[in-house]
C-alpha cells in the first residue's frame, strides 16, 4: 500500500478526449518526494526544449503535495506546472485552499494535462467517476462564477472548483488559475488552461488516505498545532506586524500600512511616497476594510485565518488575500475602496495581482511619455480610475492596445518599441515583480533576486531575518529559542550583523554566509512545494512550526519512506538541481539572473560578481549557473548532463546568445 | 449559539457533555472534520477522510455561511415539511442545522457502505480530556462544556445496532438474516 500519496496520476490528453488512471513509480517518490519535485521530473522527461507553452505537447499539471490529505496542519497545497508564455521558463505557480485535499480524497496525486480541447471543456472528477464535459455555457464566466454555476450544475456543494476566467480563455500571459479562496497566478498559467480549452478542473473526493506510522504522524501534527498555539501568542517582538506572527501576511487582518504605502513603490513601480501615511488615510482605509469584510478565513486544515471574504454595495462578494490588497490601488494611486473594487473584477478575469495591476499603470505611462497615442486609447475615460477599469476590459478581451499589454509589459514593451522597454524596468526574466526601489544593495536579497526560479522574492525569503535588530540584547533574545536553524552558525552570524559599521551590509554577513542563508531559505520553499505545505506555516515565516528537523519525521511517519534530514537535504537539492536544468534547456543562463537594474540605488558590480560566482560554485553550478556534470552525477542526475552534452549546452560561454526565441513566435 | 448533547453515565446523576458552537468564529477550515475521521479509523489514526467525519461544516464562503454540525440520530426517512432560516439576512439551506443521518442527503453516512455515522463524543478508554474537533479547533468556534445533571436514565445504542438498524430499514429485517446466517456459515466452513 502506498502511504500519503494515493500513488496514481490522471492522464488526461484532451486532443483525444483519452482518459487514463496510471499507477507511479514509488521509487520516484524516494527520489523527488512529490507535488513540484515530481512534476519536474515529468517536465524533463516529457516537455522537450522545443516545446512552446502554447504547443498541444506542453502538459499542463496540477499536483498536490506528497503531505496533502493527511492531517499535517496547513498541508493544502495545489501546485501548478507547466511552460510559461511569458518567460518561456518553467512556471510552478501554487494555490492555497481546498482543491489539493480533495484530489487526493478523489484517488490521485496527480491531474496532468496534454493536447488541446477543439472546444471548451471542464473537467469532472469525482472519485473514480472523470468526464470531460461540455463548458460552452460558461464561455466568458468569471472564475468564480464559473465554480458556483458548476457546483449548482453537477449538485455538489462540496467540490472544489479549480477555473479561468476571461484572461485564461484569452491566453492573457499573466493569467491565473481562481480557486475561490486562492489563485495559482504567477507566470500565465491561466493561459495554458484557457490554451488547451479547459475552462475549470471540478473535483470531489470521499476515499481515504492512509499514513504509515498513525501514532507517531498524529504526535507531531499535535506538536506543530501546539507550536502555532504558542507563537500565536507569542508574536516576534521589533519587527513589523507582518513579520511578527504565522501565516501569509496578515493584510486582511492588519490596518496599519505605512510600511507598504511609505515603502513600496505607486504607479509603474515608480513613486514612493514618504509621507503618505496619517491618520486620516488610516481612518478612511479602516473604515474601508470595516466595511468590506465579513469574515477572516483560512485554507484547508488551517488555523490561521489569512484570506476574507470581501462584500462591497452593489458588487459580488469575492474572497481575497496577501498584497493583492494594494496593488491595484498603488498602481493607480488610488485608495483601498478602489483597490478592493477592481480587484473584484480582476478575480473574476482571473489575472495575477502583481503583473496586472504593473501592466496597467506601464501603459498610462507610456500613454503620458508619447511613446503610445490617442488612437491606442480611443475611447479610454478621463478618470483616473475608470482608466483602469477600462484597460482592465481590454487586456482580458485582448481588444486593441489590450492584446499587446496582454503579453506583460516585457513583450508588450518589445512589440510597441520607441522606446517602450524603459518602461518595462521592473522584471526579472522577462516576469514582473514587486514594486519595490531601495536605496543600497542588500547581498541576501541581491542572490535570492537573481537565481529564484519561481522568480517572486516572497517564494523564495523567509526564515532569516530581513535586518538585524539594533542592540546585541534583542539578537540574543531572539537566537535564544530558535530551534528552526539547520545548523547553530546561523546564530552566530544573526547576533554578529549589525545595523551600522563593519559588520552591516553590503559586507557582511560574508559571501559565504550569503551563500549559506539563501541556500537554506531557498530549500525550505523547495521542501514546502513537494510536500504541499503552506509556507505560511513554514518557509516564509520567523520561527515557523515546520523545519527541517520535524520535516523528515513527518515524511516518515506519513509516507513510510526512511527519511532524515541529509536525505531529505539532498532530496530537495536534486529536484530544485531539476528546476533548474529545465530552465537551463530553455536557454537560461548567467546574463538573465538579476534583479532590475534599478532595483537598489547603490551598487557593488565586484561584490554582486563574487556573490554569484561563489554562490554557482557552492551549488554546483558552472559559472554560466549550469549545474556541472560532476553535481549532477552526485545527485544521480547522469541523465541531465547525458542531455546537455547531447545539445551542447556546455559550449555556450558566458554572454553568448542562448536560444532565447523573439517575441513574436509566442503570437499566434 | 446551537448546543448539542450527549448523555452518558450511571442511574440519575450524569455527566452532560456538551459543545457549544459559535459559528461567528468558524473559519471553514474543516481541521475538526479531518481529525475526527482520523480518530475513528482503525487502527486508530491510519486513515483521513473527511467523507467519514462525525462533524461536517455546512459551507458556502460566499454567503458566508459556515455552519459545523455534529452527527446525531439516525432517520429512517426524511421528514415530510423542511425549514428554511433566514439568519441576519442570510438564508441557511433547508436541513443545514439538523443533525440526522437521513436518506435525503449523503452528509454522516459511511461512503462506501452508507452506514449512518454518529458522534461519540470521541469515546475512548482512557477518557479524552476535550474531544478532539474541539482541540483542533483553534478558533474556540467549539467550545467544549460538562455539567452534571438530574436526568432520566437512558440506554445507549451502539454503533453496530445502529449500523444493523439501518441496514434492516434498507435492505428488510429477513434479507439481513439471511446474509448473517450464510456468512456465518461460510466463515465456519
Ligand atoms: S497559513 Fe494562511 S495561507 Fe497558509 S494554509 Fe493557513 S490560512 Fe492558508
Ligand atoms: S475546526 Fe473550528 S474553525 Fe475549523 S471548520 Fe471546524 S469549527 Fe470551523
Ligand atoms: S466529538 Fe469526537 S466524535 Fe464527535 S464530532 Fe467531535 S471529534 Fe468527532
Amino acid at each position: 500500500m502506498r502511504y500519503a500519496e494515493t500513488g496514481f496520476n490522471l492522464e488526461i490528453d484532451l486532443t483525444r478526449g483519452s482518459i487514463e488512471r496510471v499507477a507511479t513509480d514509488p521509487r520516484d517518490t524516494e527520489l523527488y518526494l512529490g507535488g513540484l519535485g515530481t512534476n519536474a521530473k515529468i517536465l524533463w522527461d516529457r516537455v522537450p526544449p522545443e516545446v512552446d507553452a502554447f504547443s498541444p505537447e506542453n502538459l499542463l499539471i496540477f499536483a498536490t503535495g506528497l503531505l496533502c490529505g493527511t492531517p499535517a496542519t496547513g498541508c493544502n497545497r495545489t501546485i501548478v506546472t507547466t511552460i510559461s508564455p511569458q518567460t518561456k521558463l518553467m512556471a510552478f505557480s501554487m494555490m492555497g485552499g481546498f482543491w489539493a485535499p480533495e484530489l487526493k480524497y478523489a484517488g490521485y496525486d496527480k491531474v496532468i494535462l496534454r493536447g488541446k480541447s477543439p472546444d471548451l471543456v471542464y473537467l469532472w472528477i469525482h472519485n473514480d467517476k472523470v468526464e470531460i464535459r461540455d463548458a460552452s455555457h460558461l464561455k466568458g464566466k468569471g472564475a468564480n462564477e464559473t465554480a458556483d454555476l458548476l457546483r449548482a450544475e453537477l449538485k455538489e456543494p462540496k467540490a472544489q472548483v479549480a477555473s479561468i476566467g476571461l484572461a485564461g480563455e484569452n491566453r492573457v500571459f499573466f493569467a491565473s488559475i481562481e480557486q475561490g479562496r486562492s489563485s495559482a497566478s504567477r507566470g500565465g498559467i491561466g493561459a495554458v488552461m484557457g490554451d488547451k480549452g479547459v475552462k475549470a478542473i471540478v473535483v470531489r473526493g470521499t476515499k481515504d488516505i492512509n499514513v504509515a506510522r498513525p501514532a507517531e504522524f498524529m504526535e507531531l501534527t499535535n506538536e506543530v498545532l501546539n507550536y502555532i498555539k504558542f507563537r500565536n501568542e507569542n508574536p516576534i517582538p521589533g519587527v513589523m506586524p507582518i513579520l511578527a506572527g504565522l501565516g501569509s501576511p496578515q493584510e486582511m487582518a492588519i490596518h496599519d500600512e505605512k510600511w507598504h504605502t511609505e515603502n513600496f513603490m505607486w504607479g509603474n513601480s515608480r513613486h514612493r511616497r514618504r509621507d503618505f501615511w496619517n491618520e486620516e488615510v488610516e481612518k478612511e482605509w479602516t473604515d474601508t476594510m470595516h466595511k468590506a469584510r465579513t469574515r477572516l478565513i483560512s485554507c484547508y486544515n488551517c488555523p490561521m485565518k489569512c484570506g476574507a471574504t470581501i462584500s462591497l454595495p452593489g458588487q459580488p462578494t469575492y474572497m481575497m488575500k496577501c498584497f493583492s490588497k494594494l496593488t491595484y490601488t498603488m498602481a493607480a494611486m488610488s485608495n483601498l475602496e478602489f483597490g478592493l473594487k477592481i480587484a473584484q473584477r480582476a478575480t473574476e478575469y482571473g489575472v495575477d495581482g502583481f503583473s496586472a495591476p504593473q501592466v496597467m499603470a506601464f501603459a498610462l505611462e507610456l500613454y503620458e511619455n508619447g511613446i503610445l497615442s490617442d488612437k491606442d486609447f480611443e475611447g479610454m475615460p478621463e478618470d483616473n480610475e475608470e482608466r483602469f477599469l477600462w484597460l482592465l476590459d481590454r487586456i482580458v478581451r485582448r481588444e486593441g492596445i489590450g492584446d499587446v499589454l496582454a503579453n506583460g509589459t516585457y513583450w508588450a514593451a518589445l512589440e510597441i518599441g520607441n522606446g517602450a522597454d524603459a518602461f518595462a524596468h521592473n522584471n526579472i526574466k522577462k516576469h514582473e515583480q514587486l514594486p519595490l526601489k531601495l536605496s543600497m544593495l542588500n547581498p541576501i536579497y541581491f542572490l535570492m533576486y537573481c537565481t529564484g526560479e519561481k522568480i517572486n522574492i516572497t517564494q523564495i525569503e523567509g526564515q532569516f531575518p530581513q535586518a538585524p535588530w539594533a542592540t546585541l540584547e534583542e539578537r540574543e533574545e531572539f537566537v535564544k529559542d530558535w530551534f528552526q536553524v539547520p545548523d547553530e552558525k546561523f546564530k552566530q552570524i544573526l547576533l554578529d550583523w549589525e545595523p551600522r559599521g563593519e559588520k552591516s551590509m553590503p559586507f557582511y554577513p560574508t559571501v559565504d554566509m550569503c551563500c549559506d542563508i539563501v541556500d537554506w531559505q531557498e530549500k525550505m520553499h523547495y521542501i514546502d512545494d513537494a510536500l504541499g505545505m503552506c509556507a505560511g506555516l513554514s518557509s516564509f515565516p520567523l520561527k515557523p512550526p515546520y523545519h527541517i528537523h520535524n520535516y523528515p519525521k513527518f515524511i516518515s511517519a506519513g509516507t513510510g519512506i526512511e527519511m532524515d534530514e541529509e536525505k531529505l537535504t539532498k532530496a530537495a537539492k536534486r529536484y530544485r538541481t531539476l528546476v533548474r536544468a529545465n530552465n537551463i534547456r530553455r536557454g537560461m543562463r548567467r546574463k538573465d539572473e538579476k534583479p532590475p537594474e534599478n532595483h537598489w540605488k547603490k551598487r557593488f558590480p565586484e561584490l554582486e560578481k563574487e556573490l554569484l560566482d561563489t554562490y554557482y560554485k557552492f551549488k554546483g553550478w558552472n559559472n554560466d549557473g549550469i549545474p556541472t556534470p560532476e553535481s549532477l552525477h552526485d545527485l544521480g542526475l547522469d541523465y541531465v548532463s547525458e542531455d546537455f552534452f547531447k545539445r551542447g549546452v556546455y559550449e555556450t560561454t558566458e554572454g553568448a546568445p542562448s536560444t532565447d526565441t523573439s517575441a513574436t513566435s509566442e503570437k499566434n | 449559539m446551537w448546543r448539542r448533547q450527549n448523555m452518558k453515565g450511571e442511574k440519575k446523576k450524569k455527566i452532560v457533555k456538551s459543545i457549544r458552537i459559535d459559528v461567528d468564529k468558524c473559519n471553514g477550515c474543516m481541521a475538526c472534520e479531518v481529525v475526527c475521521s482520523a480518530f475513528h479509523a482503525s487502527p486508530k489514526y491510519s486513515s483521513n477522510n473527511p467523507a467519514r467525519s462525525r462533524i461536517r461544516v455546512i459551507r458556502d464562503p460566499i454567503a458566508d455561511i459556515y455552519v459545523p454540525v455534529y452527527a446525531g440520530e439516525y432517520a429512517v426517512a426524511e421528514c415530510a415539511g423542511r425549514d428554511k432560516y433566514t439568519i441576519d439576512g442570510k438564508e441557511y439551506d433547508e436541513c443545514a442545522f439538523c443533525r440526522a443521518s437521513c436518506p435525503s442527503r449523503d452528509l454522516f453516512k459511511e461512503p462506501d457502505s452508507g452506514l449512518p455515522l454518529k458522534c461519540d463524543m470521541c469515546s475512548s478508554d482512557p477518557t479524552l480530556e476535550k474531544p478532539l474537533c474541539v482541540q483542533w479547533c483553534l478558533n474556540d468556534a467549539l467550545i467544549y462544556e460538562e455539567r452534571e445533571e438530574e436526568v432520566e436514565d437512558e440506554p445507549t445504542v451502539d454503533d453496530l445496532e445502529i449500523g444493523l438498524e439501518s441496514l434492516a430499514n434498507q435492505y428488510g429485517l429477513d434479507k439481513l438474516t439471511d446474509i448473517i446466517t450464510r456468512m456465518s456459515a461460510s466463515k465456519k466452513g
